[in-house]
């Protein structure tokens, strides 16, 4: 059963499986590396942070879904401005423009402007619109509090603001009743009937300054709508995106360290055991036996609960509990290597236990760790999902677990947010098997038995 | 080695099994419980002496009743042997007597639907809901699994052949609770056929109720057969095949034994053994899992009331779930020891 290790990569290769699984977990790296450039580490607080999710939409279905539907849903959208300066005599003019197609056919649920102005004096900022049609409209002004000296000043125009509807019904001219209408609905609207104009939208937020130069910072025109981004967001309006893809490296962590560590522990514990035999055997095996029986999972929910629900701790138990089963085979193996002669040769040689088990048992298993390693990754990720689902595990990490944990809590199975549930799970499943495939492959090509 | 010698063996390591366990668990919730006691203890007395009148009347100043209170609670906490920590080994033998004798004393906060608050109370109700939920699924999945496993078994690499592994395959790395979500998600939004909690309304008084509580478990019982009779078919399917090559099945088919005979009589009698050493622990290994598909599902069983007795740390439904579903694990595991020996000859006489 010795393979040189050229020999198992070369049929490993030639097996589709284990290539689709190295397929998936390549792409499973790429989004992971996605998730280190593009999100960097300390942002991992915000996750759970209200604060840094409240231009978002709540339960907001993914955008792709009006690919499929008849009347397209308004998608939200987060725009960001195009700026320009002016100045005439004493007077500054900043001026920013958001321009949006809107193509939906119903209207969005609000708008709200966001920004931060650094003046001196009492400049004035001012929203207006300009349809498709070409009317225009003032939607609300606002003069900012003075100030003698350089002051900034964060404001929000929200559309539910009276003074908006009470714009557009003076500056245009619409043929219904327009005094139960909600103002958002009205900038929208066709001027015959209050249905949807579709087209080009110009939001055009203008700064007067007539005592030097002013700015506006973090300007942001957000468009309420029901769909949003590749996954849609959450009840506390998360991306699910974000949380799907940083949810990428944290279980190939869990996965691999949970399972390189019980290999390498039962490996070593196994081969120690068979290679001593008699009663150091017995007595690491009769240990090795009691922890086999004990209920894991009662265990891990108890150890979570009262030592520490840091995903480190987790990890750590998880080994805990993970070793056994190879150690049981791999004490087996040893056993059976044990008697070949060039070990017997090498204990008349003198050589100390260690370094034989260590420089010529061990090597001997690794095609057998290796597989072992890929097998038993998903069940690592599996049950840490579970955990977490259960709500013990450190939840500043957004595991799909953790994701599938919000769902529960919000009873998104029952309300049919559908979006929330499945992409969490099914990338759970999509892991798991990747690394199945490739264990597989490898266990046939380097478990004598198997092969045919 | 002799089978008896064998089974006392693995009886002697199961019984030390359950013992570390035990230990583990009074190791790590040990300092709580003896906070909690203690506190039991002062209430408990507190309201003794304030519910005696005439002791009350007795003292001049609420100082002096108040040394008394604390002074018959230190004697109290000494008559309890609370006053030395849990890891001495009088407390904890006790203690493991206690849980051993099934005297796992009053819960914290939980209570049976009956309203009472001893631990032993609570589990007698929701134990029996568990063995049923997870005993009817662990059989039509072993029925279902057998059947289509000799199936494929009987045409190896046919279409049926391939889609029993595949679907085996997938079926198994998903999460069982996370298909649960999806059943909820299917059968109680999108056709509200079932309902989405599995705890029925009405009062286990209520004749209707047992009734009630097959209904609410239809969704969970498909969850746990749809998800499980997969990789069961798949290796009833590995062990047939095996047994199918056999030099003895070769002479049954060459003296003209009909096929069908061959692989229900013969063959699947020869594969006893292992699967049903596996049902035995595989229905062993579904109540540990218990807990997640019951927490899904809302099924008033011991999962979730252990995943209830967690999320508010009440102790001592903690320690006697814990010691059941240990139990129960260690008794399924036992039992397919058992079977094994009466289903392999070999192993007996050797």
């Amino acid at each position: 059963m010795s393979f040189s290790s050229k020999e198992i990569w070369k049929e490993f290769t030639k097996n589709n499986i284990a290539l689709m699984g190295m397929g998936i977990i390549a792409v499973l790296l790429c989004m992971s590396v996605a998730a280190f450039v593009a999100i960097p580490a300390y942002t991992f607080r915000e996750w759970n942070d209200p604060a840094s999710w409240l231009v978002y939409p709540k339960s907001a279905l993914p955008a792709w879904v009006n690919y499929f539907l008849p009347q397209k849903i308004p998608e939200h959208l987060i725009l960001k401005p195009q700026e320009f300066h002016q100045e005439s005599g004493n007077l500054y003019v900043v001026t920013d423009v958001f321009v949006t197609d809107y193509k939906y056919d119903s209207f969005p649920s609000d708008f709200i402007y966001s920004y931060t102005a650094k003046y001196s004096g009492s400049p004035l900022v001012q929203l207006s619109v300009i349809r498709p049609d070409g009317i225009s409209s003032i939607l609300m002004s606002a003069s900012l509090p003075a100030s003698a000296e350089e002051a900034t000043f964060q404001g929000m125009m929200f559309s539910t603001d009276n003074s908006v509807r009470k714009n557009v019904q003076n500056n245009i001219a619409f043929l219904f009743p327009t005094d139960s209408i909600p103002s958002q609905d009205l900038v929208f609207s066709d001027l015959a009937k209050n249905n949807v104009l579709k087209g080009n939208y110009v939001f055009k937020v203008t700064l007067y300054s007539v005592s030097g130069k002013a700015a506006l910072d973090q300007s942001q025109f957000v468009l309420g709508g029901k769909v949003y981004g590749l996954m849609g967001t959450d009840e506390l309006r998360r991306d699910l995106a974000v949380g799907i893809l940083w949810g990428t490296p944290l279980a190939l962590f869990i996965g691999i360290t949970v399972s390189i560590g019980s290999v390498v522990l039962g490996l070593v514990y196994g081969v120690f055991a068979g290679f001593k035999g008699r009663t150091t055997d017995e007595v690491m095996m009769r240990f090795n036996d009691v922890i086999y029986a004990m209920p894991a999972l009662p265990l891990l929910i108890i150890l979570a609960v009262t030592i520490g629900n840091s995903i480190f701790l987790i990890v750590g138990f998880l080994v805990v509990f993970g070793w056994v089963g190879i150690a049981k085979v791999s004490r087996s193996m040893a056993m059976q290597i044990k008697t070949l002669q060039y070990i017997e040769a090498s204990k008349l040689m003198g050589q100390k236990d260690f370094k034989i088990i260590f420089k010529h048992v061990l090597p001997q298993l690794l095609p057998y760790a290796f597989a072992s390693i890929a097998i038993s990754v998903p069940a690592a990720i599996t049950t840490e999902a579970g955990l977490s689902f259960l709500g013990l595990v450190d939840p500043t990490f957004p595991t799909w677990g953790q994701i599938l944990h919000d769902a529960s809590v919000y009873g998104a199975a029952e309300r049919g947010l559908w979006w929330w549930i499945l992409p969490p799970g099914i990338m759970i499943a999509i892991t798991g098997l990747a690394f199945v495939f490739i264990g597989h492959a490898m266990d046939s090509i380097v478990n004598p038995k198997l092969r045919r | 080695m002799g089978f008896k010698k064998y089974l006392v063996k693995r009886a002697i390591t199961m019984f030390g099994v359950l013992m570390a366990t035990l230990l583990i668990t009074v190791a790590l919730v040990g300092s709580n419980m003896d906070a909690i006691l203690k506190q039991n203890v002062s209430l408990e007395m507190r309201q003794q002496v304030t519910n005696n009148k005439n002791l009350v009347s007795s003292f001049k100043t609420p100082e002096q009743l108040d040394a008394y209170v604390q002074n018959q609670i230190k004697q109290r906490i000494v008559a309890l042997g609370l006053d030395q920590p849990w890891y001495t080994p009088q407390r904890l033998g006790l203690s493991m007597y206690k849980i051993l004798t099934l005297d796992f004393g009053h819960a914290k906060f939980l209570t049976s639907d009956t309203g009472s608050s001893a631990v032993k109370d609570i589990i007698l109700e929701k134990l029996p809901r568990t063995i049923l939920l997870f005993t009817t699924a662990t059989a039509i999945v072993s029925l279902v699994g057998i059947l289509i496993g000799a199936v494929a078994a009987s045409k190896v690499n046919s279409k049926i052949d391939k889609i029993t592994s595949g679907f085996a395959i997938i079926s198994s790395s998903f999460p069982v609770w996370w298909v649960g979500l999806i059943m909820i998600f299917l059968f109680a939004f999108v056709y509200p056929i079932f309902p989405a909690r599995a705890t029925p309304e009405i009062s286990p008084a209520d004749p209707g109720y047992l009734l009630s509580l097959l209904y609410h478990m239809t969704l969970p019982l498909i969850t746990l057969v749809l998800i499980g009779f997969g990789s069961w078919a798949y290796l009833v399917r590995n062990f047939l095949v095996g047994v199918l090559q056999e030099d003895f099945i070769m002479a049954k088919r060459a003296a003209g034994v009909d096929e069908k005979k061959i692989l229900y009589r013969h063959a699947l009698k020869n594969a006893a053994p292992p699967i049903v050493t596996v049902l035995a622990l595989s229905l062993s290994g579904s109540l540990g899992g218990a807990i997640i598909t019951e927490a899904v599902f809302d099924w008033p069983g011991m999962g979730r009331l252990y995943y209830e007795a967690i999320s508010v740390l009440d102790l001592p439904v903690i320690i006697g779930a814990t010691y059941v579903l240990t139990a129960f694990f260690l008794v399924s595991i036992f039992l397919a020891d058992l079977l094994y020996g009466y289903f392999d000859p070999r192993v007996r006489r050797q």
